[in-house]
């Protein structure tokens, strides 16, 4: 493969020398392989297009007004043979592409576990994915650890050729995560969670970045990517862990606020739920997670079937030791559950207004300084 | 078309041999408008780009029409008798207006004013039940802030009202005109591009009660 | 009590509104305040505001109305290039440490306005302008279907404009990017006025734009001269049909996510939050199923240019006419299924990355069929290169880059690693500008001495040329190294060193293009002034091959005394050829509509009910909204809106362009 990195980088290689093209030049094999593909990609376009830009010139230059020698033939318009040419040449061109395209797309589709560490590394029997929770926040990045209990801001670290497993989504607004040294990016969205699986292969440090704009503090948006040796990588964790902080809930409110050019910080402890309610826009006490009121809206509403669905919910959440506690409107499941059970002695259930109290127990977003 | 024509003849022969066998002609003499089919189809093409925003509204409500934020429910809201009613008045109307096209086509003015009247009557009718409709949910709390699928519902239904609203007006403009000017050929165009829009607004609704409180109840 | 009544009165506008802390702000209002009191000063002086209102801001004439939109592009370039050089400025200098000279409030408004002015302010109008001024003139009509719409959509489209000027000194503009994505864009994320400009102004020039759409729609459907068939029409002519097809069929997404937007940020509803079940990548899909095709509503009408172009110019009739035709009728389709290209990195799965990124490619089928058209058309020719041809020809060697890199872009896996960088920076505006752009001057350079009816100087439009083309090279080139570095779009500062090399190569080719651009002007003065010199009174300077060269330059405001026929595609050519004579006598009077003062006023009320709507003056908004129903039912119950031009006067335009004629010889 990198001889066709060699082959296209020939001609410009004189003028970007010392210049690193990490696009085409990264240290993880998912990246590596959509490296290629950009060069394969326009190797195959090349094709035409070079030969397209040569007659240009040549027919520029061979049938320019002063040449005499030149035939003319004003009126012929139309070659049934060529037409079929310059409509089967970009089509030839266009099938060779499309069928890469749908291989590799599936390939190397972010949401597909990796089936190997490198081209010449296959994946070992029993590995273990290394799980990494990724919130894009108010112009930050929190990296969550599950599997370590611990979690980072602004720096992220990982061992060299273990698959890395990562469920991004953001606090407020779209951001993109992207380390262009390991894998094409994927879009971090509020109240959505996307995945990304990639692997890195050489150690190093880094650079990670929102790729989508996000407000006042996007250009200090940046992250460190460790690539560590497996040593190097616990004692990374063990160093965090040390480094006490514990993320809970009321941390994570605060952390939460809009900041910029925030330096790494380090948590020894974390809340296993905190992703997840993250994800669902209800750390906050009070507030009714979107899985839950999804599930309320798929059981067809609070009434008939809603009923059930929402005292399932209800339960289980008490279970888990997270009862919702603190009510503040109808905003909990408890609540809702307790509005339509008033609500079913009168004829037509009423609701009660919520827009504000929902407002107010959402996510919370300053206005920008 | 060509009514005057006056021909030119070419001077020497054009490269396409059957066409010379008749001498070219170059220009005619009269006037080249088409004023009244132009109207008729812009006023179509206008008609379709408006169709467009409701068919994203549509899919807005495709999307979004099950997402009640734990809220209300069409089962809950609709009133299914009210809304049928709704829908007859729009559909009466619809029915009126084309008696009034009816007597148009025979240049019966006051036969077309009291047809239109009775539309604007039924129009106006449809707009009520709405607004009371409307002015019931959100005292019931179920406002157009109160969830995805009741922002979706309100927009859908309320832009519908809202070109109802324009068409009851412009109704009322082209009662005028008549009244003053009677059935020209202005006013006849006119009230042919109105006929299109009260019965694309007629077509649209069918849409949105059979998608909207059709379907609604059956979820 | 007194807080009250400035709330209802003033709404959110208070003084802290205005940006007078802001000293680039400052400077800019003095200098366009100065501008234009000398502007005001010099039109009252010469007495010219009379003229000006009945001759032009009233006219329905498609020709007054072309050159007015042509008029507010050129402008609105200034300012779109304006921010690009501040944006280019910043990037150049904020590195080790040093913040540049805009902060991000600033910064982030410039890269918005930028975005906005370019594709709704710029390239519409001038496309729009374009096509207003020939498309008539190449059909053999005397005007566009509905004279005063068109006039009307004009001046919507100028409020828009107006909407965002004010918005650089009464408040601020968004802070989102060209497509405000909400989240971002929602209240809670962007509270302040800037967004609900963005809204407005786009609102209120969309109008414009789909009526525009609309009335040429029908003025090519149903007036055409007699004899032109659809595939007899001129390539232009056709670009322009599926054009406005694709304005029609897609401006109406656009009026309908900015009203659930605008819902969400007046009314509180819940489509596009986080929260409460609404969607924003909803807004992401609605947004681009209008903007993909947005983008060759662009790009087809510079492709009718360069084809009049390249087979004028080649004296040749234009090679594979209905392939090109039907070329252009599959873009137009196709331009509706690839949307989602724009986002394959939201993770929508495999099959349909795929789907969409194979769809994209298959555009460039048809595309790549053009550019061997235009190939095979100069093959065998007789190349002159005058102005446009040079256009044309920059254009091919340009644009197959751009198209190359957007197949790359089209690549989903590739995507992943170049979507959002300087990469895709560079493409669209290897696209937008070798393309739209190179066409827009193309045609303007062929069409300026038809609108009137003398040539521009030629050195100084060569130095303006060079200097475009290569400033373009120079400036953008370094974005797709920077994009394959891993730079992402939008960023104000940066940390790595080893970058700014290549933003100072970049703000270098923006200065050269900030030269190519006042040779244009300077171009269009000298030419103002030697245009005794550069006269042509044939009304056929390049020896053209289509109708619009039939009529004299500047043409009458009839535009044909006699309505032609037309027997060929080429129907000027063909006229000449079988030695077409023109008649000298039997003229007739003739019906044209009136002018009428109405689209001003409508569109300036609208402009004023977007102002009021932005500050929450309610009041204002409704009463201006009240004023729209009033001017505009009023404006229906005027029935005499056309009249007869006297047959002495066409008999005596008639007489003049014999004689000047006959001075030809």
């Amino acid at each position: 493969m990198s001889r066709y990195r060699a082959i296209a980088l020939l001609p410009v290689m004189a003028a970007l020398s010392g210049c690193n093209l990490v696009v085409l030049n990264p240290a993880g094999d998912v990246a590596s392989q959509q490296g290629d593909l950009v060069v394969i990609s326009t190797l195959l376009m090349l094709l035409i297009i070079v030969p397209v830009m040569a007659l240009t010139v040549l027919f520029a230059w061979r049938y320019r007004q002063s040449n005499n020698t030149a035939r003319y033939e004003p009126d012929w318009d139309h070659s049934t043979q060529l037409e079929l040419v310059i409509w089967a040449a970009p089509l030839l061109i266009i099938i060779c592409l499309g069928a890469i395209t749908w291989v590799t797309t599936h390939k190397l589709d972010p949401y597909r576990p990796l089936d190997r560490i490198a081209a010449d590394k296959p994946l070992p029997a029993g590995v273990k994915p290394l799980d990494v929770q990724v919130v894009a926040l108010d112009w930050k990045w929190l990296f969550v650890y599950p599997e370590y209990g611990i979690a980072s801001v602004n720096e992220m670290a990982a061992p060299v050729d273990r698959p890395i497993r990562f469920s991004l989504t953001a606090s407020t607004v779209m951001n993109s995560f992207y380390v262009p040294a390991l894998a094409g990016m994927i879009y971090a969205m509020p109240g959505m969670e996307t995945k990304l699986h990639a692997v890195i292969n050489e150690p190093g440090t880094y650079k990670g970045f929102s790729s989508n704009y996000s407000g006042a503090g996007f250009s200090h948006m940046r992250f460190a990517f460790l690539g560590l040796s497996d040593q190097d990588f616990d004692g990374w964790v063990s160093k965090v862990k040390t480094a006490g902080g514990s993320l809970d809930r009321n941390a994570y409110i605060a952390l939460e606020k809009p900041s910029e050019a925030v330096p790494v910080q380090h948590f020894g402890t974390v809340d296993p739920k905190l992703f997840n309610a993250v994800v669902n826009l209800c750390v906050r006490p009070g507030t009714m997670c979107m899985s839950d009121m999804a599930a309320i809206d798929r059981a067809g509403g609070l009434n008939a079937g809603g009923m059930a669905a929402a005292n399932g919910i209800l339960r289980a959440n008490t279970l888990a030791g997270f009862p919702d506690t603190q009510p503040t409107g109808l905003c909990t499941v408890a609540e809702a559950v307790e509005a339509a059970a008033n609500s079913g002695a009168v004829q037509r259930p009423t609701v009660t207004p919520i827009s504000a109290s929902a407002s107010q127990a959402g996510p919370q977003r300053l206005a920008n300084p | 078309m060509t009514t005057t024509v006056e021909a030119m003849h070419g001077g020497h022969a054009g490269h396409d041999a059957p066409r010379d066998a008749t001498p070219p002609v170059f220009y005619v003499r009269d006037e080249h408008a088409h004023e009244a089919a132009s109207t008729a189809l812009g006023f179509w093409i206008y008609l379709m780009s408006d169709c467009l925003i409701f068919a994203v509204l549509f899919a807005t409500y495709g999307v979004l029409g099950t997402s009640y934020a734990a809220g209300p429910t069409p089962k809950e809201l609709f009133d299914l008798p009210l809304v049928a009613l709704n829908t007859a008045m729009l559909l009466f109307s619809s029915i009126t207006y084309g008696f009034a096209m009816l007597a148009m086509e025979k240049g019966r003015t006051a036969q077309t004013q009291g047809w239109l009247a009775v539309t604007l009557l039924f129009g106006l009718a449809f707009l009520g039940i709405e607004l009371y409709e409307f002015a019931h949910l959100i005292h019931e709390g179920a406002g157009p802030g109160r969830s995805a699928f009741l922002s979706a519902f309100f927009t859908l239904v309320g832009t519908h009202g809202l070109h109802v609203t324009f068409g009851s007006v412009w109704l009322v403009t082209l009662m005028v005109q008549v009244a003053r000017r009677g059935l020209i050929p202005a006013n006849r165009r006119r009230l042919m591009c109105l006929s299109m829009f009260w019965h694309f607004l007629d077509v649209i609704w069918i849409g949105v009660f059979t998608y909207v409180y059709l379907m609604g109840m059956l979820r | 009590m007194l807080e009250t009544l400035t709330t209802f009165l003033f709404g959110r506008l208070s003084l802290e509104s205005f940006p007078y802390h802001e000293p680039i702000l400052v400077a800019t209002f003095f200098a366009v305040m100065l501008g234009g009191i000398a502007l005001v000063a010099a039109l009252s002086y010469f007495k010219l505001w009379g003229y000006l209102w009945k001759e032009w801001f009233t006219t329905v004439d498609h020709k007054r109305i072309g050159i007015m939109y042509m008029i507010l592009g050129l402008i609105m370039l200034l300012r779109g290039f304006a921010d690009a050089i501040m944006m280019r400025a910043q990037q150049a200098i904020a590195f080790n440490g040093s913040e540049g000279y805009l902060n991000a409030h600033h910064y982030d408004q410039v890269f918005t306005a930028h975005g906005v002015i370019m594709i709704f302010f710029v390239a519409m109008p001038l496309v729009t302008g374009l096509m207003n001024y020939v498309v008539p003139l190449q059909i053999g009509a005397r005007d566009v279907s509905f004279p005063f719409l068109n006039n009307f959509s004009f001046w919507m489209t100028v409020g828009g404009a107006v909407l965002i000027m004010a918005s650089l000194f009464v408040g601020e503009f968004a802070r989102t990017g060209w497509l405000a994505y909400p989240p971002l864009s929602g209240l809670e994320a962007s509270p302040d006025v800037g967004v609900d400009y963005y809204i407005w102004a786009l609102q209120v020039a969309g109008v414009g734009t789909t009526l525009s759409g609309i009335n040429l729609i029908c003025t090519i459907v149903k007036m055409r001269a007699p004899g032109m068939t659809m595939m007899k029409m001129p390539v232009f002519t056709w670009t322009s049909l599926c054009t406005n097809v694709l304005i029609v069929a897609s401006f109406p997404v656009l009026t309908a996510v900015l009203v659930l937007l605008s819902l969400d940020r007046y009314v509180g509803t819940h489509f596009f939050t986080s929260d409460m079940g609404g969607n924003p990548m909803m807004y992401v899909n609605l947004i681009w199923i209008w903007g993909h095709p947005e983008v060759y509503i662009l790009i087809l009408p510079c492709f009718g240019i360069f084809s009049e172009v390249t087979s004028t110019f080649c004296g040749k009739k234009l090679f594979g006419y209905t392939s090109m035709v039907y070329a252009t009728v599959v873009i137009t389709i196709l331009s509706y299924l690839v949307w989602l290209h724009h986002f394959f990195t939201m993770g929508s799965g495999a099959s349909v990355n795929s789907f969409f990124g194979i769809t994209t490619m298959i555009i460039s089928i048809p595309t790549g069929a053009k550019i061997f058209n235009w190939l095979f058309t100069m093959y065998r020719g007789r190349i002159r290169f005058e102005l446009p041809m040079m256009w044309t020809i920059a254009f091919m060697l340009t644009f197959v880059i751009g198209g190359m890199t957007g197949v790359l872009l089209a690549v989903p896996p590739a995507d992943f690693v170049l979507h959002n960088s300087l990469f895709l920076i560079a493409h669209f505006h290897n696209v937008i500008i070798g393309g739209v752009l190179f066409g827009l001057f193309a045609g303007i350079y062929y069409w300026w001495p038809k609108a009137f009816g003398f040539r521009l100087d030629p050195f100084w439009g060569k130095v303006s040329f060079w200097f475009w083309v290569i400033g373009f090279y120079v400036a953008f080139m370094p974005l797709y190294v920077l994009g394959l570095m891993g730079v992402t779009r939008r960023l104000r500062v940066f940390e790595d060193p080893s970058l700014q090399i290549w933003f100072q190569i970049a703000a270098v080719g923006a200065v050269l293009i900030a030269i190519g651009i006042g040779a244009f002007l300077v171009q269009i003065a000298v030419s103002v002034l030697k245009r005794n010199q550069y006269v042509d009174v044939t009304g056929d300077p390049w020896d053209g091959r289509t109708l619009e060269w039939a009529t004299s330059s500047p043409p009458p405001g009839y535009n044909f005394a006699f309505t032609p026929v037309i027997h060929d595609n080429d129907a000027w050519w063909d006229m000449k050829k079988r030695g077409y004579a023109r008649p000298l006598e039997g003229y007739r009077p003739i019906h044209m509509p009136a002018n009428t003062g109405t689209g001003v006023i409508l569109a300036g009320i609208s402009t004023a009910l977007g102002f009021a709507l932005v500050w929450h003056i309610w009041w204002l908004a409704a009463l201006s909204f009240i004023g729209l129903l009033v001017v505009a039912i009023s404006h229906t119950f005027n029935y005499n809106r056309d009249f007869h031009i006297p047959v002495e006067e066409v008999v005596a335009t008639e007489n003049e362009r014999t004689r000047l004629l006959a001075g030809q010889v």
